[in-house]
């Protein structure tokens, strides 16, 4: 018997029953797509969480002052005594490993910004030159602040787009001077417009040079040193180098932090993942019920066409011809259900790609792989016993049967 | 060509030990053409499935065209039945969802015969038996007699050498069965060995073997003149 016949025969006896058989295909699908939006969704939250990292800068390593760790009540502590600050020249002397490859110190503080009559609270970020590149920031005019010597304070900064609309609206704002506080700033530069990402509006910040902002909040410690290895490879390199340098400079006193910013994508990575992975596999389960249902209607079916069967084997059919008759509806169904299921699947991930355009919504090819998988496996494997049920009819029984 | 040497057949019901078959000894020859008749739990069908080893004797040899087939595996049994048995049944077993044509190609498909073959056959099939207008019909949409004919045309599909009929006519009017019986006696001519199961004395003495069975033994075998079903029909 010939494969193509094998599947006329069963595709006519699955098209004989259709009510049954829309209603197997139908859980199918559904077991297919719930495996392919979910899997999609995790996805979809991975991706968004990876590039919200990502757009914060590549390979970087975050100095921040102070130590987290447990170790008991310290005598700095009992005598009121905080860390010791990270300097600028602190974060120049990070410039000496080889495996670092730019720095940006980060101080930040907030004040009123004022232009004519207009004037508004802001976030002030002091940094270098070097900001612009180490926090991938992008210019929509102007110049960024200048490169060169960190501890020179010269009066420029530059404005988020949102700052810049609110105090300039329609005028030109590059070579206006505004005010921070009691020093004056020439705008030199307008950020372009970024939105959000990870909690932080670059669109309502006014950047200044380091020193500037040193002398406009009158201190001398820097919030965070964001430092940038040369390259990916470079970056556990990197960290080490800086916790060395550091450690130097502090008198051999662990009071940094260093974090790379991988190991926190990492975490959330790995976090996320399995979320998917936990997602899927439950919307799996509504596969091994499918799978279930098409043993269920096999079942039947092999007591519904007993005569059918017995016929069979008086025109000469074998007991592995008529199990793979059985086989051929299972894989039909479970496959025609798939291949629906995943259309479906990926109209929902579209649909809410659309509803939701921030969020990456993609089904992962293993998940879909997967999904696909485990239907035609569930099928299959559900429809072993009903076939092999049907296959060992007794034939004068199966005949008899009215 | 048919030879039954000492086939006995006991099936276990519950724990008894029943018996259908006891010591049949039996030799069809082709183009014999043999009716079984007999009361009802004789043996009948029992020997007829036998014949068309959709059963095995529990004890006795069976060979069937020269060939031991008494102790074949399922496999080769299929094999045998699909190349040289034709059955036809009093409740014409016709695949409803399948149209007459398609019922007539089965046998075929199982067999292995490519689709060019097989049409040409099902179309040779369809005009023999008269239902060349009826080839997509289901069965349903078929009268009795034209359900048995399909029935006939997919059992001799594959030029078998036995052709098996229990109670061809016992679902069919007089003149439809007489009509059926003729288109089986056509077989026999062919050198088909026509068997024929059946209550009816009128049908059994068309057979020029007449074989009474009781209790699962055959009592008696008339052989009838040669002429015999000719003149039953002439007669009616």
């Amino acid at each position: 018997m010939k494969l193509i016949d094998v599947m006329r025969f069963s595709s006519g006896s699955l098209l004989g029953s259709s009510a049954r058989t829309l209603l197997m295909m139908l859980a199918m699908s559904i077991g297919v797509a719930a495996v392919v939006v979910l899997t999609g969704l995790g996805e979809g939250a991975r991706r968004y969480v990876v590039n919200q990292f990502s757009s914060l800068g590549t390979n970087l390593v975050i100095v921040l002052p102070g130590r987290t760790e447990t170790a008991g009540i310290g005598p700095g502590m009992l005598l009121g005594q905080i860390p010791r600050e990270l300097t600028l020249d602190d974060a120049q002397a990070l410039l000496r490993s080889t495996a670092i490859g730019r720095v940006a110190p980060l101080t930040i503080g907030s004040s009123q910004i004022s232009q004519g009559a207009l004037n508004r609270d802001v976030v002030i970020l002091g940094s270098t030159g070097d900001l612009l590149e180490v926090r991938h920031m992008s210019l929509g005019q102007g110049q960024f602040l200048p490169t060169g010597d960190m501890n020179s304070s010269e009066s420029v900064c530059v404005l988020g787009a949102k700052i810049r609309r609110e105090l300039f609206g329609q005028e030109r704002a590059i070579g206006a001077w505004v005010r921070l506080g009691d020093r004056r700033f020439r705008v030199i530069g307008v950020l372009a417009s970024q939105g959000e990402s990870m909690g932080f509006n670059t669109d309502e910040i006014v950047i200044v040079p380091v020193a500037s902002a040193h002398l406009l909040f009158n201190t001398s410690g820097l919030f965070r040193i964001l430092v940038e290895a040369k390259s990916r490879d470079a970056i556990a390199q990197a960290q080490r180098d800086a916790e060395q340098i550091l450690l130097r400079r502090h008198n051999g006193e662990r009071d940094v932090t260093v974090i790379t910013q991988d190991a926190v994508l990492a975490t959330f990575d790995r976090i996320l993942t399995a979320l998917t992975l936990a997602v899927g596999g439950i919307a799996a389960i509504s596969l091994a019920v499918a799978g279930i249902l098409i043993m269920n209607v096999m079942l039947i079916a092999v007591s519904q066409r007993i005569r059918e069967i017995g016929l069979l084997k008086a025109l000469g059919a074998t007991a592995a011809q008529i199990r793979n008759l059985f086989f051929a509806e299972a894989i039909l169904l479970s496959g025609i259900g798939s291949v629906v299921g995943l259309i479906l699947g990926e109209a929902g991930v579209l649909a809410i790609g659309k509803i939701y355009p921030s969020l990456p919504v993609v089904a992962p090819w293993w998940a879909v792989l997967a999904a696909l998988g485990t239907a035609m496996g569930t099928g299959i494997m559900f429809s072993v016993w009903p076939a092999r049920r049907a296959a060992r009819l007794d034939p004068v029984m199966a005949l008899s049967r009215s | 060509m048919i030879l039954l040497d000492k086939v006995s057949r006991s099936f276990t019901v519950g724990d008894q030990q029943v018996t259908a078959l006891r010591d049949i000894d039996l030799n069809i020859a082709a183009g014999d053409y043999v009716s079984i008749m007999g009361p009802s739990g004789s043996g009948k069908s029992t020997l007829l499935n036998l014949i068309g080893l959709l059963d095995r004797p529990s004890s006795g040899t069976y060979k069937l065209d020269g060939g031991n087939v008494t102790d074949l595996s399922d496999e080769q049994q299929a094999k045998v039945r699909s190349e040289k048995v034709g059955f036809v049944f009093q409740s014409f077993h016709l695949v409803p969802r399948l149209t007459a044509a398609m019922n007539i190609e089965l046998p075929l498909i199982l067999a292995g015969i490519t689709p060019d073959r097989r049409k040409a056959r099902v179309q040779q099939l369809l005009e023999d038996y008269g239902l060349t207008d009826r080839a997509g019909h289901k069965p349903d949409q078929l009268s009795g007699g034209q359900r048995q004919r399909v029935a006939i045309a997919r059992a001799t599909g594959m030029h078998p050498a036995v052709l098996l009929a229990d109670e061809p006519t016992g679902n069919l009017d007089q003149a439809t069965g007489r009509e059926v019986m003729n288109l089986l006696e056509q077989l026999v001519a062919q050198h088909v060995a026509l068997i024929v199961v059946t209550h009816d004395p009128v049908i059994g003495s068309r057979a020029s073997r007449q074989i009474h069975m009781v209790d699962g033994r055959i009592i008696s075998e008339n052989k009838a003149p040669a002429d015999a079903s000719d003149s039953t029909t002439d007669t009616r």
